[in-house]
């Protein structure tokens, strides 16, 4: 018979012989839509809130081995949001929010990942909203995993800058204008797909 | 002389008062109001006056405690006694209980209390939609007991001054001049 420890073992050791021989060789590229959160953080007259998207969709490449050769774009129906409250959501799809009938998608298209040492990188790129392009740059974690990988990050954001708000709410002292867009996004080895 | 309340109970009565017709004004005019702005506005302002008054009554409930009211007129009959304990120790317990409703409702419909954006009241309760509907009728049930309530409370004041014409009413009066 057979030690119950054995099967373990092997298994463990199997894993830790597939990371390393696979490590330089893995390319992830497939979200996990249903392990990923997209949402963002924003305050109204000093009370933190907290929002999600429901969908989203990326194209994505990341080679642990080559992470400045790393790219992604990254789209965010805008009528997916939750912003906390019926009353809200309904609000921010209007004309002087995202205006989401004739801007139905945010996107971010990536432009260069640099390495900042222990799995973080900054990632730089263009961001997409309400017919306004802007470049950003923001800190993204990466978490090696098998099968999948983990990128973790915060892209804050001057809504201001997107005209997201605008007539009487274009005041940021009851909404503030700084909104934090958080992520934490699992992906799969492309090959996975 | 007549017995008197307490200079502290009359200030903190009338301060109430106030604030409670202030803020049960702002709730009635602000719920209807479509989204903007101005009615986020109006609902942070009414919290913090919520917060402020809650505050308020815990003290005043505790000064109440501490200091007994000046006894009734002889010429009340014990069943009418009876009536005026019950109705003021409810009206505590309502200027009580209806903040905290107020503060659950927050909590439950995921909008935490942040008293004058800067003290945020830990939230008591969970997000939870439905419970948030119901924590709301709840508070408009509570003010709605309150303002009948209040409504009695002058009427009966009202009744102690002009017909009974004792000194129920201006024993909480502030006195403006020495005597």
């Amino acid at each position: 018979m057979m030690h119950p420890a054995f099967p373990r073992l092997a298994l463990a050791a199997a894993l830790a012989l597939g990371a390393a021989s696979t490590a330089q060789a893995v390319e992830y590229g497939t979200l996990d839509n249903g392990a990923s959160q997209v949402g963002f953080r924003y305050s109204q007259m000093g009370v933190t809130l907290d929002g999600q998207f429901q969908q989203f969709s990326a194209e994505l490449h990341f080679d642990p081995a080559r992470p400045e050769a790393a790219s992604t774009r990254f789209e965010v129906p805008l009528a997916s949001i939750d912003t906390g409250s019926p009353e809200g959501n309904d609000e921010v799809k209007a004309k002087t929010w995202f205006d989401t009938t004739k801007h139905p998608v945010a996107r971010f298209v990536s432009s260069s990942v640099k390495p900042l040492g222990s799995n973080r990188f900054e990632v730089t790129g263009q961001l997409s909203i309400k017919g306004k392009t802007r470049e950003v740059s923001f800190p993204v974690t990466y978490t090696p995993g098998t099968p999948a990988a983990t990128f973790d990050g915060t892209l804050p954001l001057r809504r201001g800058d997107f005209s997201i708000g605008e007539g009487d709410w274009s005041s940021f002292d009851i909404v503030a204008n700084k909104v934090d867009v958080t992520f934490h996004l699992v992906a799969l080895p492309l090959a996975s797909k | 002389m007549e017995p008197r309340y307490t200079p502290t109970a009359i200030t903190l009565h009338w301060l109430i008062a106030l604030g409670i017709t202030g803020a049960f004004g702002l709730g009635v005019y602000m719920h209807e109001l479509p989204l903007s702005p101005t009615k986020l506005q109006l609902y942070s302002w009414h919290k913090w006056a919520g917060v402020t008054l809650f505050l308020l009554i815990l003290f005043r409930l505790g000064w109440r405690l501490t200091h007994p009211a000046p006894t009734l007129p002889g010429t009340m009959s014990p069943m009418q006694r009876l009536a005026a304990g019950a109705a003021h120790w409810l009206l505590y317990g309502l200027m009580i209980a209806i903040p905290l409703s107020g503060w659950l409702m927050s909590s439950a419909k995921g909008f935490q209390t942040v008293w004058f954006g800067l003290v945020p009241l830990p939230d008591l309760l969970a997000k939870d939609a439905a419970l948030g509907d119901t924590l709301k009728d709840v508070h408009e049930a509570l003010n709605f007991t309150l303002l009948g309530l209040v409504v009695l409370h002058t009427a009966a004041a009202l009744k102690h001054h002009f017909i009974d014409r004792d000194s129920v009413l201006t024993r909480m009066l502030p006195r403006f001049q020495k005597s």
